[in-house]
């Protein structure tokens, strides 16, 4: 079983996000990088089919060199290899990122068995790539998973629906986009993470292509105002709370 | 929702609320500062600063006295509060250099009065930490009183009792703008509104030095990245109860240390390339994605102490499912001399309480807080006073290059004399190139390249021989020549000319100059043109405050002439005194003069060549000063001597510095003359005379009378400390200055000579520590060559039964004890012990 996993590089952002000047990025001088929590979660999925069924495990990621961070980062986690498919640093559209990724999938000497992302990028939501790559590949999709389970080449997948599950059926290969909560990922461990360090990663360079859609710029949404105040402790604090209470009408003068 | 408004005027405002401003809220109050704001940028309990994020806890022995009594305070203060564990700590080594730095930490330990520190073999070690592994080490320094406290719940604590004595609080609050009038503060400006107040006290760690930029003073600290990580869960912590059950250890040798934090090891590092920001480039609150001082970790900055860590420790950090669960680039302060930024800036009421470690924070700020409040700290603060600096020492070039050098020194192997080696060569006095033309060893004090020995005196190693005293050990040998006790003997035979240009000058000058430094000197001022008077200066309650020289130029005119390394703190205190009429005014001409020392029996034969002053003893008595010429420059030589020889110093302006240098270098070429270092200024002349030195034997935390040092009788004239002093003088002492004699070197377990280098413990010959009534212990003060006394030569204060002159006592010095005797009690001289050199 050959599984593959797909991630991208985030900036780490605090409640406020601010701009660059162009409004054209996030302004990351002061930020760290990540990859979204369902992407988080993907890597881990990845990482329990295979202890569970054997083979091995691959992340791809889309991105600037510095994006082998995050590839590191789930190598540290568990996953043996890494292909890096090494932007000169704008942010590709998900029409041309699930295309470099469909055409290094390709190009692999064996194909996967499975490819897993996460249900969206954390910063621009697009919810494309996964369903692309499945339409370029040729392969059936599910997206929005939380639970996954492999039985004889077939693949049982989870949705969450309303107040029940919706459960799908499907022949692998396979492309399963997933939510967070399918699993809790564990923490990279130490070993895991001076082994990522000597793993070498495989450095592709895609070829940019056209897109019909064009980022024109980023806007940030106005500010929510939020105050916290410690009215105080124990029961002396109850006067000053019957009174916030009042003042906000949620009880009867 | 109702939001209590600021008050528009509080006696005090303090700035943040992390461990260093709610403690110095409480102890305020305590004493008395009730009307108190508090201001914090940040939520509360956790503000989100250095307080949230450090790893809390507090290992007590440092070589530095003051670092150890005030994070002993601290301790103390803690446990009173019932927010400390105490955990037992660890320093392991891995190198026989380690080894020997741990039984110098067992010393200081000794010194300090730190109780049941012991030495422990890999074996030990392992009885106490059963998860190392024994292979990597050679032993450990364990300190039973090792403790972790919870710093947030304390500063809550601290918080409330200030609030309880009328103090308000203000979270989520911003300062943006701090007023000024007459360079005193008057008003704090926030986002909410204005506070008229009489004092500020800037306690906002790493955003301090912004606060004090906002008034127009320095807090000359940088913030800096410290990395740590949490690894867990380990099945071995989750069995045990509560935060910590065993020892936190401290890999010194890879600037590690590794604790115990509930199911999880947390691993700091100060190992990896120091990484500074500047103040403005920290997050805001809202903008961080953890807290502004907890920064996106840079892993491959960590990579190193990984391996590093697995070494000691390879079975717990690999348990199955035990992963890197936290880890983080937290920010902490630097400062360009690793200690703390405490007291009055150059603005009057506003105080710099910051770069503080958890460890020491409710010490230090009882400490400040007495400073403010009664004018003196109980214990000694100069070291960590923020008026300490020279304004070159505040420029940003100087402080991160500084607290660059300093990080990786977090966990290192100090030695007593271990020199900066960034931004040197900024102070450079006249002489300079002819020093370096005679192969000079500059050390750097304040800025100042001075030499502090001359490699072409190397031929005097063999005039000498044996009585160099050379040195086997290698460190004793480090930082150090057996040609500083060379030239003091060339310049006990013959005569020496030393570089003392880092001396600080301060013209006083005005119709009540008279009047006003009688009130700042011990000694009488009131004295003929032209004498030279050496004095101490006290603070109010009689201890040290400085220790200099203060020539009477004029009816009005008097020259302050002070260590270079006290100049910015005794300024300070001479400006914070000036009449407010004007009457005085203190003129800085540090930068104006240069000074040469000439010391020597033949001296007057140099001085006698190259002028037309009549130099003869009558002619130019002891302690006076006058104009001279010497060669061609018109100098003020002033007949003192600080190393117990017949001469002078020569004081020259700036620009003549390297002609009155030839002048006298020509001059004394008959008499043997010798470039001398201050390796003999500092340490071996001025030892074996007995002279005291600020900052070693002279503190506040001593008096005049325990330091020998009182004069026949008390001036008339009112003057600071005078109520103390003469109290002082009528009660026994609780402890006098001796200077003790090695009386032998020979180390029992090497068999090698070894020489203390000075804060040892003295201890009696049963090995008992020596507490003298004020619980002070007894301590190597200075320690040093006496080449001509053929003796290695330690002072130290001793209670009164121990201070007697022939009383047998033991000196401890890394792992040995070495037996020693009282040579003097009080001041006498050990060399010359009649003045006959100096008065000749």
């Amino acid at each position: 079983m050959k599984v593959g996993v797909c991630v991208k590089r985030v900036p780490e952002t605090g409640a406020r996000i601010t701009l660059t000047s162009d409004d054209q990025a996030i302004d990351t001088s002061l930020l760290g990088f990540t990859i979204s929590p369902h992407e988080e979660c993907a890597v881990e999925e990845a990482l329990r089919i295979a202890e569970r069924h054997g083979g091995s495990t691959t992340v791809l990621t889309l991105g600037p060199a510095a994006a082998s961070e995050q590839l590191k980062n789930a190598m540290a986690m568990g996953i043996a290899s890494a292909v890096l498919l090494e932007t000169d640093g704008g942010d590709w559209s998900a029409e041309a990122t699930a295309a470099a990724l469909a055409e290094a999938m390709r190009a692999q000497p064996e194909p996967f068995d499975l490819l897993l992302f996460g249900n969206e990028a954390a910063d621009s939501g697009d919810y494309q790539v996964g369903v692309r790559v499945a339409h370029t590949l040729g392969l059936p999709c599910v997206t929005g998973i939380k639970g996954i389970e492999i039985d004889d080449g077939r693949l049982t997948a989870r949705r969450e629906a309303g107040g029940g599950w919706e459960i799908f059926e499907l022949p692998l290969p396979a492309v399963v986009t997933v939510k967070e909560g399918i699993n809790l990922p564990r923490y990279a461990s130490i070993q895991g993470r001076l082994r990522a360090k000597k793993t070498p990663i495989e450095r592709i360079q895609p070829q940019p292509r056209a897109s019909a859609l064009e980022t024109i710029r980023l806007v940030v949404p106005p500010e929510h105002e939020t105050h916290v105040e410690v009215l105080g402790a124990g029961a002396d604090a109850a006067q000053r709370v019957v009174a916030v209470f009042r003042e906000l009408g949620l009880v009867g003068l | 929702m109702s939001t209590p408004s600021l008050p528009s005027a509080a006696q005090v405002v303090v700035v943040g609320a992390g461990i260093a401003g709610n403690s110095i809220a409480y102890h305020l109050s305590r004493l008395g500062w009730t009307d108190l704001v508090l201001l914090e940028q940040g939520p509360l309990p956790n503000p989100g600063g250095s307080t949230g994020h450090a790893s809390n806890f507090i290992f007590p022995v440092d070589h530095s006295k003051e670092m150890t009594t005030l994070t002993k305070d601290s301790a103390r203060q803690y446990e009173e509060l019932g927010l400390a564990t105490i955990s037992g700590g660890v320093e392991v080594a891995r190198t026989k250099e380690r080894m020997e730095e741990l039984n110098r930490r067992m010393s200081s330990a000794l010194s300090w009065g730190e109780e049941g520190c012991e030495l422990l073999t890999p074996e030990q070690v392992l009885e106490k930490v059963p998860f190392v592994d024994t292979d990597v080490i050679l032993g450990g320094f364990y300190t039973p009183g090792v403790s972790v406290v919870d710093p947030l719940r304390a500063g809550t604590l601290m918080r409330e009792y200030a609030q309880e004595r009328g103090a308000s609080v203000f979270a989520s609050t911003e300062v943006t703008g701090v007023d000024v009038e007459n360079n005193h503060v008057r008003r704090v400006h926030t986002d909410r509104g204005s506070i008229d107040a009489e004092a500020v006290f800037v306690a906002c760690g790493i955003w301090s030095p912004r606060i004090a930029r906002m008034a127009g003073a320095t807090i000359p600290l940088s913030p800096a990245v410290h990395q740590m990580i949490s690894v867990g869960p380990i099945p071995l912590f989750e069995a045990t109860p509560g935060e910590i059950s065993f020892p936190i250890v401290r890999d010194v040798d890879t600037n590690m240390y590794e604790r115990q934090n509930g199911s999880d090891m947390e691993v700091g590092s100060y190992a990896h390339r120091p990484i500074l920001l500047d103040a403005d480039d920290i997050p805001s609150s809202e903008e961080a994605a953890l807290s502004p001082t907890e920064l996106p970790f840079t892993s491959e900055d960590f990579d190193p102490q990984l391996e590093q860590a697995l070494e000691l420790f390879p079975e717990i950090l690999t348990v199955e499912g035990a992963g890197i669960r936290h880890a983080i680039n937290g920010l902490l302060s630097l400062t360009p001399d690793g200690m703390p930024l405490l007291g009055e800036t150059e603005v009057k009421g506003l105080w710099s309480v910051a770069a503080i470690w958890i460890k020491e924070a409710p010490g230090i700020a009882k400490a400040v807080a007495e400073w403010a409040i009664e004018g003196a700290p109980e214990t000694d603060l100069h070291s960590a006073d923020v008026a300490r600096f020279y304004p070159h020492q505040r420029t940003k070039r100087h402080v991160d290059a500084r607290s660059s050098e300093g990080y990786n020194r977090t966990y290192g192997i100090v030695h007593p004399m271990e020199q900066w080696l960034s931004n040197r060569e900024v102070r450079l006095s006249p002489f300079y190139a002819r020093e370096r033309e005679l192969d000079a060893v500059f050390y750097e004090t304040a800025g100042w390249e001075r030499p502090w020995w001359y490699e072409s005196n190397a031929p005097l190693l063999e005039e000498y021989g044996e009585r160099v005293m050379p040195r086997e050990a290698e460190w004793e040998s480090r930082w150090w020549s057996p040609i500083i006790n060379a030239e003091h003997l060339a310049m006990r035979d013959r005569v020496a000319m030393i570089d003392i240009s880092a001396f600080a000058v301060f013209d006083v000058v005005g119709a009540a100059a008279l009047e006003y430094l009688q009130r700042m000197a011990l000694a009488e001022m009131d004295v003929a043109l032209g004498r030279v008077v050496y004095t101490s200066i006290l603070d109010q309650n009689g201890g040290f405050k400085a220790d200099l020289t203060i020539m009477r130029l004029d009816d009005n005119v008097f020259r302050i002439v002070t260590g270079g390394l006290d100049g910015p703190r005794d300024r300070k205190w001479f400006e914070d005194h000036l009449p407010a009429d004007g009457s005085v005014a203190l003129d800085d001409v540090t930068s104006a003069w240069c000074t040469l020392g000439l010391w020597g029996p033949r001296a007057r034969d140099v001085l006698e060549s190259t002028t037309s002053a009549d130099v003869s003893h009558e002619g130019f008595p002891f302690a006076r000063c006058r104009w001279i010429d010497v060669g061609p420059v018109r100098v003020l030589a002033s007949r003192i001597s600080y190393v117990g020889e017949l001469g002078w110093e020569l004081y020259a302006p700036m620009e003549q510095g390297a002609a009155m240098w030839d002048a006298v270098w020509e001059a004394g070429q008959p008499f043997g003359i010798v470039p001398s270092g201050i390796g003999v200024y500092g340490t071996t002349g001025r030892i074996e005379k007995g002279y005291r030195l600020y900052g070693a034997e002279l503190e506040t935390e001593y008096n005049v009378v325990e330091a020998d040092m009182q004069r026949p009788k008390v001036k008339d004239a009112d003057f600071i400390g005078k109520e103390a002093h003469v109290r002082h003088r009528d009660e026994e002492p609780a402890a006098i200055l001796c200077t003790l004699t090695v009386d032998d070197n020979t180390s029992p377990s090497s068999g090698k000579k070894r020489y203390m280098l000075g804060r040892e413990p003295i201890l009696t010959p049963d090995g008992e520590r020596i507490v003298d009534r004020k619980g002070r212990s007894a301590y190597v003060t200075s320690a040093g060559s006496g080449p001509s006394v053929g003796k290695h030569i330690l002072m130290a204060y001793l209670p009164p039964a121990q201070a007697a002159e022939g009383n047998q006592l033991l000196v401890q010095y890394m792992g040995d004890r070495y037996p020693v005797t009282v040579a003097v009690k009080g001041s006498r001289s050990l060399f010359d012990p009649e003045n006959t050199r100096v008065r000749s």
